[in-house]
C-alpha cells in the first residue's frame, strides 16, 4: 500500500483538503486536466485570430462560398458518437473486460479516422481549388484553427493505438487504466473543442 | 542536403563573436575534459542528470540560470560601454547590426533563461518540503522540464556561433520578424529555442500546480500553507493559463514564416497588431510569474527574521490571488500607444493602477511584521529590505506610465527601461538572491559566507541605482530604447554614469562566483544542522541536506508556521507523526526520459532552423520513441529499507539534528 | 482506505455518484444531437430574427459543451469536484478574455489605423 507519498489515517469528518496527498488517481486526473485546459487556451487563441481575421479574404473566397454544411454535420456525428464509445470503452476496462474494451476502443478508433478522413478530402479540394492557407488571411486563420483541431485527433488516434498495445502486453495495471481515463478526457474535451468550431467557423460563416 | 547550413553560417569575419564562442567553447571543453579524466560521468549520470529528485532538479535549475546569467549581463555591458562611447558622431566598437543582435539576445536570456529558471529552481526545490511531501506530482515531467529548459538555452548559445540571432527585440514583433524583412535563420533560432522551453515551463507549471493542490501533509488545509506555496500556486496557476498564448501565437509567427500563411504578414490581409495583442496577452502575467515567487520569498525571510509570525496570513493570500486574476486584465497597457482609442485606453490605464493596489497591501503587511520583532539582519533581509525600497519605486513609475498619456511621453523610451529593470533586479534579482541565500544551508548543510554575501547586496543596490536612475532621466529627456548611438552629446555624462552602475553589478557578479568558492572551501568550518535560522516552516525540521526522501514519516500539521508550533510544544521539535512506526518507501527511480527527449528536441529545433527536413524527421521520430519507452517503463521506483532511514537518522542525531 | 482515495477531491471524470453506467452517455448523446440539430437548423432557416442567430448559435454551443462537460465528463458542483471546476472557471475566464478582449481591442484598432495595404503604399 505505500505510495511516494502516504496519507496517516485521520477522522472522517475532517475536510478533504486536510486528508493528506492524493492517491495517485487522482494526481494523474487532475495533473492531465490543467494540461487540458492550456490545450484550450491555445485553441482560444486560435478562436480570436479566427475571429480577428476572418474578414480578412484579400479578395479571395469566403468561408459561405468554401463551406459545406452537410460534409460538416456528418464529421460532427463521428464526433459525437466517438465520444459515447470512449465512454463505453473506458466503462468496460473498468470491469477489466478485454474484448468489450477492444470493440469500444476500435469503434473509436474507427469513428475518428472517418472525422479525419472526410477533413482530409475537404482541406484537399480547397488547396486545389487555389483556397489554401496562403491565399488570405482568413484561409489562414481557418486552416490552422481546424489543422490544429485535426492534428489533436490524429495525436489522440495515435494515443488510442498504442493504448491498444499497451492493454495487450501489459493487461488492465493501474498504471494502464489511469491512461485510459487521461485519453478519454481528451477525447471528449476534442468533442467540446468541435461543438466550438462547427458553430462558429462553418455555421458562422458569412 | 543540409538545407540552408554551410560554412558561410559560422561568422569568421566577427573577431568579437569569434573570440567569445572560441573562449566558451574551451572552457566547456575543459570542463568535459576534467569530468572525464576524473571519472565523474557514472556518478553524475546517476546523481543528476537522470535524477528526478526535486531537490536536485532545483539546484540545476540555479546552476543553469547562473551560468546564463553571466552570457546575459555580457550582453548588458556591451550596450553599456557601446552607448557610453557612441555619442555625437562617434559610432562606437558595435555595428548596428550586431547590437540589435545583443539586445535582443539580452532581453530574450534574462527574461526566458535567467529569470525563468531562477523561480522555477526555487519552487522546485522549496515547495514540496514546505508541503511536507516527498517529491512533487509528476517527478519525470519534472526532469522532463528541465532539461527542456536547457535544450533552449543551448540553442540560443549555439546561435552565437552557427548562424545569428534575431534583431528583432525580445519579443520580435512582425512585420520585422516576418520572413520578408528577416529573412535569416535570428529569429528562427528564438522562435524555435522558446518553443521548446516552453513546453518546459508548461509541463512545469502543471506539475507545481497539482502538487499543491493534491499533495501536502495530512493536517495542511490550505490556510496552513506557507505564504511561498500560495504564491508558487498563483505563479504556476499564471503559467498553465498564459503559456499557451505563447505557444500559439510564435506557432502562428512560424507558420507566417515557413509555410506562407498570413497571419501578421503585410499582405494579403495580415495584422501584425493582433501579434502585439497576443504577445503581451502572454507577456503580462509572465511579470507575475516572475515577481510572485519572489514576493513569496520576501514573505518567509521577513517573517523567519523578525522572529514574528508573518502579518495578515489571509490579506496576503487574498491579494496573491486578486493579483492572479487581474494580470490577465492589463495588457494593453504595454500598447497604450498603437491606436485603441481612448475608451481602451482608459479602461486598461483604470486596472493598471488597481493591481498597485494588492502589492500595496503586501508592502504593507511586510512592514507590519518587522515592526515590533526581534530583528535579525542577516543577508536574506538585507535583499527583503532593498527589495522595498526599490521596488515601491518601480512601482510607482508603473502607475506613472498606466495614464495613458503620460505614457505617450515616456512609450520605448529609456524611461521604460529603467521601469521594467527597477522592478524586474529589485523584485525578482533581489528575491531570487534572498532565497538562494536563505534555501543554500538546507541544500548543503552549510551556510555561504555572510560578508561576501553583503558585498554582494551593497554592489547589487548601489549598482542598480548607478545604472538605472539615469536612464530615468534619459528617458524624460527624450532618449529612446534599442539606439546604437544618439547625437546629443548632454546625454552622454548620464551614459557614463549608468556604465560605472553596470560596472559595480558586474562586481557583485563576481564576488557571487568568489563566495561560492570561499563557502564551499569552508564547508567543513561552516557546517548548519536542519534549522540555520529558527525557521518557522516544515523545511527546516528535516536534516540538511535532506535524504532522498525527505521526511521519514509525513508530518501531521496543526495549524499555520507548522514548523514553529512544533518547537513550542512541549512535545519537543520533532516533525509530529512521531508515534507511527517507521515503514519503507517508494521513491521514484533516476530516469534518462528527460535529458534523451531534450536531445532530439535540440536535434529537431537545429534542423527546423536550417531547413534540414530529413534531420528534423528524425528528430521527432527520437523524441516518440523515448516517450514509448517510457511508457512501457514498469521498474519506476526503487525502495528505500527501513534500515537505511534509521542510519541516516542516526548519522544525523550526532549532528544534534531532530530525527 | 477511504479516507486516502477521497484526499484532496476526486479526479475529474470519475464521479463516483453520476460515473460507472451507460446511462450518463447515452442521455448525453440525446442531449447532444438535439442541441447540434438545433444549431444547423438555426443556422439556414429564415423562421429566425437575423441579428438573432449568432447569439442563439452561441447559446446552443455553450448548451452542447455543458451536456459535454456533465454527461460525459461529470463535472458537477459537488464538495469533491471543487478544485475541477474552479480550474475549469479559470480555463474559461481565460479564454473567454482572450477571444472577447482580442476581437474589441482588434475592433479599435481597426477603426482608428489606417489599412495595412495602404500603409505599405506609403512606404514605397
Amino acid at each position: 500500500m505505500n505510495s511516494v507519498n502516504q496519507a496517516l489515517p485521520l477522522p472522517a469528518e475532517l475536510p478533504l483538503s486536510f486528508r493528506g496527498p492524493a492517491p495517485v488517481r487522482t494526481v494523474a486526473g487532475f495533473g492531465f486536466w490543467l494540461f487540458l485546459l492550456s490545450d484550450i487556451v491555445i485553441f482560444g487563441v486560435l478562436f480570436a485570430a479566427y475571429a480577428v481575421l476572418s474578414g480578412e479574404t484579400a479578395g479571395g473566397p469566403t468561408g459561405a462560398s468554401l463551406f459545406d454544411r452537410k460534409h460538416v454535420l456528418i464529421e460532427t456525428a463521428c464526433l459525437l458518437v466517438s465520444s459515447v464509445t470512449c465512454g463505453f470503452a473506458l466503462l468496460a476496462a473498468q470491469r477489466t473486460e478485454k474484448l468489450a474494451t477492444y470493440f469500444w476502443l476500435a469503434a473509436t478508433f474507427a469513428l475518428g479516422a472517418l472525422f479525419l478522413s472526410l477533413e482530409a478530402s475537404e482541406f484537399s479540394a480547397m488547396i486545389a481549388n487555389g483556397a489554401g492557407p496562403s491565399r488570405s488571411a482568413f484561409l489562414s486563420a481557418f486552416f490552422t484553427l481546424v489543422g490544429t483541431h485535426g492534428l489533436h485527433v490524429s495525436a489522440g488516434l495515435a494515443w488510442l493505438f498504442v493504448m491498444v498495445l499497451q492493454i495487450a502486453t501489459l493487461g488492465f495495471q493501474p498504471m494502464v487504466g489511469r491512461r485510459l481515463f487521461c485519453f478519454a478526457l481528451f477525447w471528449h474535451a476534442l468533442d467540446i473543442v468541435w461543438v466550438g468550431v462547427f458553430t462558429i467557423v462553418y455555421l458562422g460563416a458569412r | 542536403m543540409l538545407g540552408k547550413l554551410n560554412w558561410s553560417a559560422i561568422p569568421f569575419d566577427q573577431p568579437i563573436v569569434m573570440i567569445a564562442s572560441g573562449t566558451v567553447g574551451a572552457i566547456i571543453f575543459l570542463i568535459l575534459a576534467l569530468v572525464t579524466f576524473k571519472g565523474w560521468w557514472p556518478y553524475l549520470w546517476r546523481e543528476w542528470i537522470t535524477s528526478v529528485d526535486h531537490k536536485r532538479i532545483g539546484v540545476m535549475y540555479m546552476i543553469l540560470a547562473l551560468v546564463m546569467l553571466v552570457r546575459g549581463f555580457s550582453d548588458a555591458m556591451m550596450m553599456r560601454s557601446q552607448l557610453a562611447l557612441a555619442a555625437g558622431g562617434a559610432a562606437g566598437y558595435l555595428p548596428p547590426e550586431h547590437y540589435n543582435q545583443i539586445f535582443s539576445a539580452h532581453g530574450t536570456i534574462m527574461i526566458f533563461f535567467v529569470a525563468m529558471p531562477f523561480v522555477a529552481g526555487l519552487m522546485n526545490f522549496a515547495v514540496p518540503l514546505q508541503l511536507g511531501v516527498r517529491d512533487v506530482a509528476f517527478p519525470v515531467l519534472n526532469s522532463l522540464s528541465f532539461w527542456l529548459t536547457a535544450a533552449g538555452v543551448l540553442l540560443v548559445n549555439l546561435s552565437l556561433v552557427v548562424g545569428e540571432f534575431s534583431r528583432t527585440g525580445w519579443l520580435a514583433y512582425p512585420p520585422l520578424s516576418e520572413i520578408a524583412f528577416s529573412p535569416g535563420v535570428g529569429v528562427d533560432y528564438y522562435l524555435w529555442s522558446l518553443q521548446i522551453s516552453g513546453v518546459g515551463s508548461l509541463l512545469s507549471g502543471i506539475n507545481l500546480t497539482t502538487t499543491i493542490l493534491k499533495l501536502r501533509a495530512p493536517g495542511m488545509g490550505y490556510r496552513r500553507m506557507p505564504v511561498f506555496c500560495w504564491t508558487a500556486l498563483a505563479s504556476n496557476l499564471l503559467i498553465v493559463a498564459a503559456f499557451p498564448v505563447l505557444t500559439a501565437t510564435f506557432a502562428m509567427l512560424l507558420l507566417d514564416r515557413y509555410c506562407d500563411f498570413h497571419f501578421f504578414t503585410t499582405e494579403l490581409g495580415g495584422n501584425a497588431m493582433m501579434y502585439i495583442n497576443l504577445i503581451w496577452l502572454w507577456g503580462h502575467p509572465e511579470v507575475y510569474i516572475l515577481i510572485l515567487p519572489a514576493f513569496g520569498v520576501f514573505s518567509e525571510v521577513v517573517a523567519t527574521f523578525s522572529g514574528k509570525p508573518l502579518f495578515g496570513y489571509r490579506s496576503m493570500v487574498m491579494a496573491t490571488m486578486v493579483i492572479c486574476v487581474l494580470s490577465f486584465m492589463v495588457w494593453l497597457h504595454h500598447f497604450f500607444t498603437m491606436g485603441a482609442g481612448a475608451n481602451v485606453n482608459g479602461f486598461f490605464g483604470i486596472m493598471t493602477m488597481i493591481i498597485a493596489v494588492p502589492t500595496g497591501v503586501k508592502i504593507f503587511n511586510w512592514l507590519f511584521t518587522l515592526y515590533g520583532g526581534r530583528i535579525r539582519f542577516s543577508v536574506p533581509l538585507y535583499w527583503a529590505l532593498g527589495f522595498m525600497v526599490t521596488f515601491v519605486i518601480g512601482g510607482m513609475t508603473g502607475v506613472l506610465m498606466a495614464i495613458p498619456p503620460a505614457d505617450f511621453v515616456v512609450h520605448n523610451s529609456l524611461f521604460l527601461i529603467a521601469h521594467f529593470h527597477n522592478t524586474v533586479i529589485g523584485g525578482v534579482v533581489f528575491g531570487v538572491m534572498a532565497g538562494y541565500t536563505y534555501w543554500f544551508p538546507k541544500a548543503f548543510g552549510f551556510k555561504l559566507n555572510e560578508r561576501i554575501g553583503k558585498a554582494i547586496f551593497w554592489c547589487w543596490f548601489f549598482g542598480f541605482y548607478g545604472a538605472f536612475m539615469p536612464l530615468y532621466a534619459l528617458g524624460l529627456m527624450g532618449a529612446t530604447r534599442r539606439m546604437q548611438h544618439y547625437s546629443n552629446l548632454d546625454w552622454q555624462p548620464f551614459m557614463l554614469a549608468a556604465l560605472g552602475g553596470a560596472c559595480l553589478i558586474l562586481l557583485g557578479i563576481v564576488l557571487t562566483v568568489v563566495q561560492l568558492v570561499v563557502s564551499i572551501r569552508a564547508r567543513h568550518r561552516n557546517r548548519v544542522g536542519a534549522d540555520p535560522w529558527n525557521g518557522r516552516t516544515l523545511e527546516w525540521s528535516i536534516p540538511s541536506p535532506p535524504p532522498a526522501w525527505n521526511f521519514a514519516r509525513l508530518p501531521v500539521v496543526v495549524g499555520t508556521d507548522a514548523f514553529w508550533a512544533m518547537k513550542q510544544s512541549p512535545a519537543g521539535s520533532g516533525p509530529g507523526g512521531e508515534g507511527a512506526p517507521l515503514e519503507a518507501l517508494h521513491l521514484p527511480r533516476g530516469n534518462p526520459t528527460g535529458v534523451f527527449t531534450a536531445f532530439f528536441a535540440v536535434i529537431t529545433g537545429f534542423a527546423l532552423i536550417w531547413h534540414i527536413w530529413w534531420m528534423a524527421a528524425l528528430g521527432l521520430l527520437g523524441v516518440l520513441v523515448v516517450g514509448l519507452r517510457q511508457a512501457w517503463r514498469t521498474d519506476s521506483e526503487v525502495t528505500v529499507l527501513v534500515e537505511e532511514i534509521v542510519a541516516f537518522e542516526r548519522r544525523h542525531a550526532k549532528q544534534g539534528v531532530p530525527a | 482506505m477511504e479516507m486516502e482515495s477521497s484526499a484532496q477531491g476526486a479526479a475529474p471524470g470519475s464521479n463516483v455518484r453520476t460515473h460507472g453506467s451507460r446511462g450518463s452517455y447515452l442521455i448525453g448523446l440525446s442531449y447532444a444531437v438535439i442541441l447540434t440539430l438545433a444549431s444547423f437548423w438555426v443556422a439556414s432557416t429564415d423562421l429566425i430574427y437575423a441579428p438573432g442567430v449568432p447569439i442563439l448559435l452561441g447559446v446552443l454551443a455553450i448548451a452542447q459543451m455543458g451536456v459535454h462537460l456533465i454527461f460525459f465528463l461529470h463535472i458537477s458542483s459537488a464538495p469533491d469536484q471543487a478544485n475541477n471546476f474552479l480550474a475549469l472557471a479559470f480555463g474559461v475566464f481565460v479564454v473567454f478574455l482572450v477571444v472577447f478582449g482580442s476581437m474589441i481591442i482588434m475592433a479599435n484598432l481597426n477603426h482608428a489605423m489606417m489599412p495595412m495595404d495602404r500603409l505599405m503604399q506609403m512606404q514605397r
